[in-house]
């Protein structure tokens, strides 16, 4: 038990899935700009995530292994992210209108998130058993969901900042998320 | 427009990633050093060419529907024989760029370039546009990757280059570093771009 909330702290501030690992910065700095997208875009990214991460591990321990076409990883995992998402997307439309009207607009940017393949073959790369495949996907997205709240609160605050004019828009922000990075370099050696 | 034009613009009019801002995370991630910037940038050059060349010819054959998912399956053929290549002859790149290698798939600016260019242009102009594109990713790398080695290592290339009581700033090589030093860059862009007329 006490493994996996070693797996859980260290996905989410140890090795954050964007200050660490610098994955999934497009969506990340693109729709940060306000606190209420940012937030649906974090929950669509947990909830993507972790199903992507649990059925590309199916795929690749059942489909590829056994045939021995693990040189066929990125295509087929890409792939699988692809049709889920569009899955995803019919599934919560017929289903669960309220939560497509939440997430709605936020799914087919999950398609080309590098943070949903990178995940997933990190997986792979660690070795994970299915289990502990299902709660550091689902950590890591947490992960990238704080940091992307994080992000949106301290942007909020620009319109009001006097940043020299060059610098205003994506530079700036760059320059934010390197310090807020910074602060969590703070959490390195928490968790060997 | 000329063909040499498609292929000049990527340097300066649409240098990636700092005029089209897209592509960031191996920006990011790879650029620890210059050679990793040269590494990542060359296999990305090679993608982006034969997958502009290929979307190019089949530019008439794809039926609008289904094209984008068609872009990245020819994407993610060429991304699988990069990492091929790479993991035959250039294994030491290969395990520095790690998982990034497979992620060329989702850099955007492939993706970007097969919609927005190879699918409406002639295979020349495409492949031009891709080199182009290319190179221009390759060299802000280099520059990027260059400066950090510098700044965080005191080498370049590998190479000492400053002087000897020179105290390396190690936050340049960790992730707060790759932030900042890019948000620096786009701003000195900024400022060059608003002194030289508009094209």
């Amino acid at each position: 038990m006490s493994d996996y909330l070693l797996l859980i702290v260290a996905a989410i501030l140890v090795n954050n899935i964007i200050l660490a690992r610098y994955l999934g910065n497009c969506p990340f700095l693109g729709v940060s700009q306000k606190m209420d997208t940012a937030v649906g875009m974090g929950m669509a990214v947990v909830f993507v995530v972790t199903i992507a991460g649990m059925i590309t591990w199916v795929v690749q321990y059942a489909i590829l292994n056994p045939l021995g076409l693990e040189y066929l990883r990125t295509i087929a995992f890409i792939l699988v992210i692809a049709s889920l998402v569009q899955l995803v997307e019919m599934f919560l439309q017929k289903s669960i209108p309220a939560l497509y009207k939440a997430l709605g607009i936020f799914l087919p940017l999950i398609t080309t998130n590098c943070a949903v393949l990178g995940i997933a073959i990190i997986n792979i790369q660690e070795e994970f058993n299915f289990m502990q495949t299902v709660v550091f996907s689902f950590a890591s997205a947490v992960g990238f969901s704080l940091a992307m709240v994080l992000l949106a609160s301290l942007r909020e605050r620009f319109p009001t900042a006097r940043i020299p004019l060059p610098f205003a828009g994506m530079p700036i922000a760059m320059i934010t998320v390197g310090l807020l990075a910074l602060s969590f370099l703070g959490f390195t050696g928490l968790v060997k | 427009m000329s063909v040499v034009k498609e292929f000049t613009k990527g340097f300066w009019q649409e240098l990636p990633p700092f005029r089209l801002v897209l592509g960031l995370c191996p920006t990011l991630a790879v650029t620890t050093a210059a050679e990793n910037g040269v590494g990542m940038g060359l296999a990305t050059t090679f993608v982006l060419v034969f997958s502009n060349v290929l979307v190019s010819i089949l530019r008439k054959l794809i039926p609008s529907k289904v094209r984008i998912a068609s872009y990245i399956v020819v994407i993610a053929s060429f991304v699988v024989m990069a990492e091929l290549l790479l993991q035959a002859y250039w294994y030491p790149m290969y395990k520095a760029l790690g998982i990034f290698v497979p992620l060329i798939v989702v850099n955007c600016i492939i993706l970007g370039r097969a919609e927005a260019f190879a699918s409406k242009n002639p295979i020349i102009h495409s492949f031009a546009d891709g080199l182009g594109i290319g190179l221009g990713f390759t060299l802000s790398l280099t520059v990027l990757g260059s400066i950090r080695e510098i700044l965080g290592n005191g080498t370049i290339f590998g190479t000492s280059v400053m002087w000897s009581t020179f105290e390396p700033l190690k936050f340049m090589v960790k992730a707060p570093g790759a932030f900042v030093c890019l948000g620096f860059l786009l701003g000195l862009m900024n400022i060059i771009s608003r002194r030289r007329p508009a094209h």
